[in-house]
């Protein structure tokens, strides 16, 4: 077998580095950051992943860039350039509220997926991916140069910790004077969490379970209190670290997509799937007209979930083939599903042969291996009854 | 994990038993901690030849596929068919219960050129080093 080793030097660290190497966890290179992978000592990334579905995991998620936007001299500068350079509605959202969004190139293609967070009035926080980071900040500050607004790039202030799984806000709320109970998912708070006054909670997650997203000081010395804390504090239910492994066996059972898989530079909202973060009617924004256009021209392809008939796991970049034998498209994450003890993907298709129960052919090694189209998300999350009025429980992020 | 002193390693982390003229095979212990949770296994059928240095079968966890190389040359006379059932075995005994397959060696002397378990862990030592 080959091994894999990320190399040592030049990658990026969070604050939490030390703490994970110090739980023996398996680090990688991801998107040029040191991340922890799975922390073998502890079970690993099965026993990580059904914890999180079972009672509660923790994970750090530093990595991820926060830009914030405020307006300068104008009312309602932040409130135009949000407008102007994400897909979704920002006018519907209220102070605390946050919603999955997308930035989207002239040509209606992906230059990330983001949570966008209204802190106030005119003050937005978007929360973007890891790998595509620098790029999404030099392209906010372009595409928004001509708006009354202030670009701050908050991504080396905090410490993102997410606390994710049916039994997180147990947890949390040993830590928080916050009352989260009537914290709605998608919607934030501020309170003091480890003793640390006004600090951001958020109802969010990339696990497709309930779960929390709170943004401490970058200090080592504080985040790695508020990561231990929140270890003990998750004792009694059974709580493990969570590393990048268990992140994505997550979001990929829940089809949260992930950039450079599901969605990319060359991939545009219609085909991704992501229609009802998509709001064309609120006005002109960055890549609608090439979305008009590509909604009267058609789709070509469509993400599709598959499951696997006969043996073997689909990965990566496999190609799917139809019944007939042609070559229709490729797969973007496949992996094994612990939640559901079948193997999983996503892929790219032709909408003729997108409906559930169409039968394709997934290239492994050479082989052709029988595999189903079924409806997605693969696992949802029973609901205790839903609360009228809460927000719908299918919204995505990175 | 102890590495058994009398077996020998290879540096993709393949190990190989003989005894008389048949082999068995299997994959290390840092070979199975670096994967994490084996879910799937291919291996060759009984009959398959193997070649030295070439890819025989793959060892999959959540996360990754491993393909698993021929510490030498030979002709499979079995294959671990428990592991179909159960490939979590590997992580359990890499160096026991779950071996992959037994052959029949064309050149046993081919062996000579692999490691023995001081210079294996010394290796894995190393590498340990570079993370």
């Amino acid at each position: 077998m080959e091994s894999q080793t990320s190399p040592p030097t030049q990658l990026r660290k969070t604050p939490l580095n030390a703490v994970h190497r110090r739980m023996g966890a398996k680090m990688v290179n991801f998107g040029g950051w040191d991340m922890p992978v799975e922390y073998p000592a502890t079970g690993g990334l099965l026993a990580e992943h059904r914890a999180v579905r079972g009672a509660v995991g923790v994970f750090d998620v530093s990595h991820m860039g926060d830009i914030r936007i405020r307006t300068g001299r104008t009312p309602g500068g932040a409130l135009a350039a949000v407008q102007h350079i994400s897909m979704n509605d920002a006018a519907q959202l209220a102070i605390g509220q946050a919603h999955y969004s997308a930035m989207l190139y002239p040509q209606g293609t992906f230059v990330d997926d983001v949570i966008v967070h209204r802190l106030g009035a005119d003050d937005y926080l978007l929360v973007i991916n890891a790998g595509t980071r620098e790029k999404d900040i030099a392209w906010v500050r372009e595409n928004t140069a001509g708006f009354d607004c202030v670009v701050e790039d908050l991504s080396d202030a905090y410490t993102q910790i997410a606390i994710q799984g049916p039994r997180a806000a147990e947890v949390l709320q040993k830590l928080s004077d916050a009352n989260l109970a009537p914290l709605k998912s998608y919607w934030f708070t501020h309170g003091t969490v480890c003793g640390l006054a006004n600090t951001l909670i958020a109802r969010t997650g990339y696990t497709g379970e309930d779960g929390f997203e709170i943004y401490v000081p970058a200090d080592a010395a504080t985040s790695e209190k508020v990561w231990n804390r929140v270890l003990e504090a998750g004792k009694e239910f059974g709580v493990l670290p969570c590393g990048l492994g268990a992140r994505n066996t997550l979001r990929l059972e829940a089809k949260m997509a992930l950039y450079g898989h599901e969605i990319s530079e060359t991939i545009n909202v219609w085909e991704a799937g992501l229609d009802r973060f998509c709001k064309m009617e609120k006005g002109d924004f960055l890549g609608r007209a090439a979305l008009e256009r590509a909604r009267a021209a058609g789709q070509t392809r469509t993400l599709v979930g598959l499951e696997m008939i006969e043996r073997g796991i689909a990965r990566d970049g496999y190609r799917v083939f139809s019944a007939a034998g042609a070559e229709i498209g490729a797969v973007t994450s496949g992996s094994p599903s612990p939640t559901l003890g079948k193997n999983i993907a996503l892929a790219y298709v032709p909408p003729a042969e997108s409906a559930p129960g169409r039968i394709v052919f997934v290239e492994v090694r050479n082989q052709k291996v029988k595999a189903q189209v079924v409806a997605t998300p693969f696992y949802k999350r029973a609901r205790k009854t839903a609360a009228p009025g809460a927000a719908p429980q299918t919204a995505q992020r990175t | 994990m102890a590495y058994p002193p009398q077996y020998r390693y290879t540096k993709e982390h393949e190990w190989i038993q003989v005894q008389g003229e048949l082999a068995t095979i299997g994959i290390t212990d840092y070979a199975q901690q670096e994967l994490g949770d084996v879910v799937f296994v291919e291996l060759p059928k009984a009959g398959a030849r193997i070649e030295t240095g070439k890819s025989f079968g793959t060892v999959e966890s959540v996360k990754a596929v491993s393909e698993i190389y021929a510490p030498a040359a030979g002709e499979v006379v079995e294959a671990n068919a428990a592991l179909g059932e159960a490939p979590e075995k590997i992580n359990a005994d890499p160096h026991g219960a779950a071996w992959l397959i037994k052959v029949r060696l064309a050149n046993p002397a081919e062996l000579n050129g692999l490691m023995d378990a001081a210079a294996y862990e010394a290796y894995i030592a190393a590498k340990a080093k570079e993370h």
